[in-house]
């Protein structure tokens, strides 16, 4: 029992402030992910953006000092590798599912040589909003710290429900992915909507990415995300790409995450290995479930090449 | 999805069955050269990135050639590179007859590893031919196992095999971390957690009169064997055909779980025996040296060779030359190691992108029209 005052209870409490914390890159690419799946097509190589965005964010604050600057141009990276992706599928008879598998492997190859150099020095990061500046525990204290992306997030999963179900761009994007002929014969550019659509995924995950080097675990290293970015794909598929199940399903692997480091802090040493791989063993349990070869899963986009 | 990737991927080009000869063999030269072509595009878009970097194209181009087939060393260094990436190409290959897409083969040949360990460990005093297959069939069995699952889960719970068979890679490591530092650990090894060696009387040894390992031989002959397999035996007959049309092969009564199991299975075996040789020829222990990188390149492998065994082994040869030239370009330039990997992802990029030029350029077209 050496966890402060609290004892055992900092089990779950860490689970929980893990939960937020571990989240927010899972929250970012999954809902990312949603958008370019809701038009018809799916990017496997987030994984790679994400880290591309962990890289580029984490040099531009370390270069101009500001974390914020940082934030947007790992956005803007990630936009241009979900332009690359985009652009890549519209070729004729190029499969998407390949051209992800070739994205995520150049993406964590390019990080890697780009991010040489930002290895050892420190990059301001992001700040946290203290909400638990109630509370007299420092454990409490801590969970409950914040960083303002999270809050980004939580408010981004219902605005993109809303704005799938309501506003005009989700109509279009959700007839691309539903009907490429009917969206063609409505007079709907298929193409271009599904290439905006990966290019505001990558847009996503690019953040989800900053947010790994900026906040959590706050330094940039080549083994930064392992499958982080690939386990908030099938995270999409488990979610019914519906946003707000994607925040659900996030929080459920970032506490899935957090669970073997917050063993670690009581004490617990075994296993060490097999909870960090909790997620996947999660993801991979959840998928055989939920999935069925049977019947087409509720939700899916008709034009989705991954459930067809 | 099944249709879909089988129809870019796995399915062989149309031969020009009933046409003229040299019909065929103008989609043969296509095959060649449309590859080719993205592969020289890759290459001068890899010398802008390093121009880029302020780093001379020619003085690149000149080390990896120095460094993958400058000196009989370099050639040994390719060719010792190139093995392991015959076996797990395959990993990806295979399944991609029967219209899946697997990207598991560097949790198979982890898996594949880290099983021929224990099993070469459990066999410590027994002769080396008995120690040799017992640590062959665990690498085999365990990999293709391994892959088996992803396999076995697409089929019957319609679980995505592409993410499943990553996530497993993840899962893969992490138990063979958990093992080498747990229960599996000798504790000699303070630095770097090791599990035991499996006796240097029991390694593979070296090709006579080189550094080669008797990995290169054994890759050249399963690729060889899997292209028989493939093109001339019913059941590669039936996958290709579960592959190219699914439908129809349901209609024709074809075993589809079956076919899909089995070459999964003997996917992931494939990469599991890399993984066996890896250990048995070259790390003596398991550790966490065992995660190499082989298992991703080898989906490049695969995807280059047009998922065809037979190509498979030029192709190794020159990735292997690729990462051969690696330390020179490190030495010599400053290159930081990812620099190939950053080639090996604009290859593969440019790779899947020239599937679109297939069948539209016009001077393939003119031939196999007038033939």
């Amino acid at each position: 029992m050496n966890g402060g005052g609290l004892g055992w209870w900092i089990v779950p409490l860490a689970v929980l402030g893990g939960a937020v914390r571990v989240s927010t890159p899972f929250l970012f690419v999954s809902l990312g992910e949603c958008i370019t799946e809701k038009s018809g097509r799916i990017n496997l190589g987030l994984e790679g953006t994400l880290v591309m965005g962990a890289m580029s964010g984490y040099a531009v604050s370390y270069l101009s000092g500001s974390p914020w600057l940082g934030v947007l141009a790992a956005g803007a990276v990630g936009t241009g590798m979900g332009l690359l992706h985009g652009a890549i599928c519209s070729l004729k008879r190029v499969n998407d599912i390949a051209v992800g598998i070739a994205l995520m492997l150049f993406g964590v190859g390019l990080a890697d040589y780009l991010g040489k150099p930002f290895i050892q020095p420190a990059a301001p990061q992001l700040p946290s909003l203290a909400l638990g500046w109630w509370a007299s525990s420092p454990d409490v204290q801590n969970a409950l710290k914040v960083n303002a992306l999270f809050l980004i997030g939580v408010a981004l999963a219902p605005l993109l429900v809303w704005a799938f179900r309501v506003t005009r761009w989700g109509l279009i994007l959700r007839i691309v992915g539903e009907s490429a002929d009917a969206a063609r014969a409505l007079g709907y550019p298929v193409v271009p909507v599904r290439i905006i659509a990966t290019c505001l995924g990558g847009f996503l995950a690019g953040i989800g990415g900053s947010f790994l080097s900026l906040y959590y675990p706050g330094a940039w290293s080549e083994r930064i995300s392992s499958g982080q970015g690939i386990t908030a794909v099938a995270l999409v598929i488990f979610a019914r790409w519906n946003p707000k199940l994607c925040f659900y399903a996030a929080l459920l692997f970032g506490g899935a995450g957090a669970f073997g480091p917050s063993l670690q802090a009581v004490g617990l040493h075994g296993g060490y290995y097999l909870f960090n791989a909790a997620p996947y063993i999660l993801t991979l349990l959840i998928m055989v479930a939920t999935c069925s070869p049977k019947r087409t899963l509720v939700g899916a986009p008709a034009e989705l090449s991954i459930t067809k | 999805m099944l249709e879909d990737s089988a129809a870019a991927l796995a399915a062989p080009r149309p031969r020009g069955l009933g046409r003229r000869q040299w019909a065929g063999g103008a989609a043969a030269a296509e095959a060649v050269l449309v590859p080719a072509g993205a592969l020289v595009l890759s290459l001068l878009l890899f010398g802008l990135f390093v121009a880029c970097a302020g780093v001379d194209p020619l003085a690149v181009c000149r080390y990896m050639i120095e460094g993958s087939v400058g000196s009989w060393f370099a050639v040994q260094n390719t060719l010792t590179r190139a093995a392991p990436l015959l076996l797990t190409g395959l990993c990806t290959a295979l399944p991609a007859q029967a219209g899946l897409m697997i990207i598991g083969g560097e949790g198979a040949f982890v898996i594949g590893g880290l099983s021929a360990a224990m099993a070469g460990v459990a066999l410590h005093g027994a002769a080396a031919p008995v120690a040799l297959a017992g640590m062959t069939a665990a690498g085999i069995v365990a990999g293709g196992l391994w892959v088996a699952l992803a396999g076995a889960l697409r089929h019957w719970r319609g679980v995505n095999e592409t993410i499943s068979s990553l996530l497993l890679n993840y899962i893969a490591i992490a138990i063979l971390n958990q093992l080498v530092e747990g229960p599996f650990r000798d504790p000699d090894s303070l630095n770097k957690p090791s599990s035991p060696s499996i006796g240097y009387g029991h390694m593979i040894g070296t090709i006579p009169g080189t550094e080669i390992h008797w990995g290169l031989p054994v890759g050249i002959v399963v690729c060889l064997a899997a292209y028989v397999l493939i093109r001339h035996t019913t059941v590669g007959f039936a996958t290709r055909i579960a592959g190219g049309n699914l439908r129809a092969a349901r209609m024709v009564g074809l075993p589809i779980g079956r076919l899909v199991m089995l070459t999964c299975f003997l996917g992931g075996a494939a990469a599991g025996l890399a993984g066996m040789i890896e250990l048995a020829a070259v790390q003596e222990r398991a550790s966490a040296d065992l995660v190499t990188g082989y298992g991703y390149a080898g989906i490049l492998v695969a995807f280059l060779a047009r998922q065809n065994p037979l190509a498979m082994i030029p192709v190794a040869f020159l990735l292997g030359g690729i990462g051969a030239s690696g330390g020179l370009l490190q030495r010599h330039l400053g290159l930081p190691d990812a620099a190939t990997v950053v080639l090996q992802g604009i290859i593969f990029v440019m790779i899947l992108a020239s599937d679109a030029v297939y069948g539209r350029l016009p001077w393939f077209r003119r031939a196999e029209t007038a033939g």
